[in-house]
């Protein structure tokens, strides 16, 4: 799945962001600013940086995509519902019973969906058991794993952080979503994450900084992380809640639906 | 006891709490960036010297807690029942093992939290929380049952786990009916001797709900509102056993939660018919909260058809 130009990815983004204020007006719960952060670094590996087979998500020697901030699940499904994994009626049921799409990503409900997150701090660890299975295998696919900046406070995070370069592990890059904002407050508020580059850097791994909303840099760094020889964290610099005034650099925003009012202004602005 | 005024959630009562003890200077609280949640962050607003923000870091937030504990200071951490879990080894070894006081709560808890889905869902906290030698395991039933007990923590000699949950059910007790709540005694709302119906946290509504029902049938059941899950009231359950038919009720898997510890004293003291009502062995999913607990049979009605089951037999 590859679309022809950066053009075609911001649109695709656009579509998402969307849908992502969709179903979180429609389900009256949910995240939509953390969703919005992440989505075009989401749009442009599913546009163009991994590999999978859209007719079949279940290919065994497909990248793997680990969404380990599990709350962000409309990003997820929108990006989803733009390779034809999904449809428009699937995401209409997020969070709603008996839906496929689930308040968390969940690999049982979703297919596409690679872990069941939801707990914080997990997708790392994931993503090395996976690397290290593509390794195993002899194949050469690669595991992306999206993190939040509010979630790398979890211990379990550096485990894997630590455990990834000593492993010899390169088939997989961690992105680090730098929203700057987490549940309660700013990051920075709650418990300051330090200089995260520096911290990956420390462990042995490569390190690429860029604008998590500017795609020429989104889809040279993910480029360049894939042919890296060594492990890469990508520390995107992000804004929580982007596309929709209202929800930008705004805590209140973290898991909050929009009213109509506000669910209107939205879809305007996303236009 | 049903007041019908204002509702309220449990997790509401717990902030209440912290707020009522403040003055005592031991009191510190923690929390792991989910305070605006389990309703710490009152506290945290009033009292930010003696509140701690440790990200979202479960583990280190317990036992964060215990070092604070040997020094003479009374912790009050919270995050939701279901990263209380993470922290269970924490818990258990530089907690209940080294004898320091700690209270834990867990908000959200249950399938009663709803459309956030199944890795949200704690149906399981109960159950291994009151494993821990010497921990006592709240699960109160209404904002001021939570409120009362919380604050009879302060005084508590053992760490503990509160289960409180994120959205808002009726008026069990008023205000004074719930400062006169102990822990470890149960409370008994309704006299019956046809059957007992023994409940914690959401299900002590429905267990109400129930009893008027069969009530109309001319069916009489004794509902008891077992608020502390451990150390259990022994007296309660052998009143309750004495009706010779006894449904246990709870938002949790009936693997480890109440009725395997009230079946487990009966077992030992005074074999009774008993059923349970509570989550079998299964994952839940997103939905209404509503329409989560009928689809596991957490439910009014089917606390009904149990007592009906046992009756007819
Ligand atoms: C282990 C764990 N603890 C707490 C939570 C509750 N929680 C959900 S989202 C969130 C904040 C996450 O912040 P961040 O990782 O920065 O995500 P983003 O801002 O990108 O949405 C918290 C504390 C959780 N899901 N898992």
């Amino acid at each position: 799945m590859t679309y022809g130009n950066l053009s075609d990815l911001e649109e695709s983004a656009k579509r998402c962001r969307r849908r992502i204020i969709d179903m979180v007006y429609t389900a009256q719960s949910g995240h939509p600013g953390g969703s919005l952060s992440c989505i075009d670094i989401l749009a442009a590996l599913y546009g163009k940086t991994m590999r999978f087979d859209p007719h079949n998500p279940d290919w065994h020697d497909r990248d793997r995509f680990i969404m380990s901030k599990g709350h962000a699940s409309p990003a997820v499904y929108s990006v989803l519902r733009e390779i034809g994994v999904l449809s428009d009626e699937d995401l209409s049921g997020f969070r709603s019973m008996g839906s496929v799409c689930q308040g968390h990503v969940d690999r049982k409900w979703t297919r596409g969906v690679d872990f069941s997150a939801g707990s914080l701090g997990m997708g790392l660890s994931f993503g090395l058991g996976s690397a290290l299975a593509a390794r195993l295998d002899g194949s050469d696919r690669h595991t992306w794993v999206l993190l939040g900046d509010g979630e790398i406070q979890e211990g379990q995070v550096w485990e894997a952080a630590m455990a990834v370069p000593h492993l010899d592990v390169v088939n997989i890059t961690a992105i680090v979503d730098r929203n700057r904002i987490q549940n309660d407050n700013f990051v920075s508020e709650q418990m300051g994450v330090g200089d995260v580059s520096a911290k990956f850097a420390s462990f042995g791994w490569n390190i690429i900084e860029i604008d998590g909303h500017h795609m020429p840099s989104i889809v040279n760094a993910l480029d360049r992380s894939r042919e890296s020889s060594v492990p890469t964290a990508i520390v995107a610099a992000t804004v929580k809640g982007k596309g929709v005034s209202f929800m930008e650099d705004n805590p209140a925003f973290h898991g909050a639906a929009p009213n109509k009012t506000q669910y209107v202004t939205a879809m305007e602005e996303l236009r | 006891m049903t007041g019908h005024s204002e509702p309220g959630a449990s997790r509401d009562g717990y902030g209440d709490a912290l707020l009522d003890i403040a003055s005592d200077e031991r009191v510190v609280v923690l929390e792991a960036d989910l305070g605006k949640s389990t309703k710490s962050c009152h506290f945290r607003a009033e009292y930010p010297d003696r509140t701690f923000c440790l990200g979202i870091a479960e583990q280190n937030m317990a036992i964060v807690g215990a070092g604070l504990a040997e020094a003479g200071r009374v912790p009050f951490a919270s995050t939701f029942a279901i990263f209380s879990e993470r922290a269970f080894e924490q818990f258990r070894n530089g907690i209940a093992r080294t004898g320091l006081i700690v209270h834990l709560c867990g908000s959200h808890g249950g399938m009663h939290t709803g459309p956030d889905g199944s890795s949200a869902q704690s149906t399981e906290d109960i159950g291994i929380f009151r494993t821990l030698p010497g921990v006592t395991v709240l699960h109160p039933s209404d904002r001021n049952s939570a409120r009362s007990l919380t604050v009879k923590l302060l005084e508590h000699r053992s760490p503990s786990y509160t289960r409180t949950v994120r959205n808002k059910t009726a008026e069990i007790y008023s205000e004074l009916e719930a400062k006169n709540l102990e822990i470890g005694k149960a409370a008994i709302l309704r006299k019956g001797t046809d059957a007992a119906i023994i409940a914690c946290g959401v299900m002590v509504e429905q267990a109400l709900i129930a009893a008027d029902a069969l009530s109309e049938g001319g069916v009489e059941v004794m509902v008891i509102d077992m608020h502390t899950i451990k150390p259990l009231d022994l007296d309660a359950v052998l009143m309750a056993s004495e009706t010779g038919a006894i449904v246990t009720a709870e938002d949790h898997s009936v693997i480890g939660g109440l009725g395997s510890a009230v079946a487990e004293v009966l077992a030992e003291t005074s074999p009774t018919m008993m059923r349970m009502v509570g989550v079998r062995d299964e994952f839940g999913e997103s939905g209404s909260p509503t329409e989560i607990m009928t689809k596991m049979g957490l439910t009014s009605d089917e606390i009904i058809r149990r007592v009906n089951q046992m009756l007819t037999k």
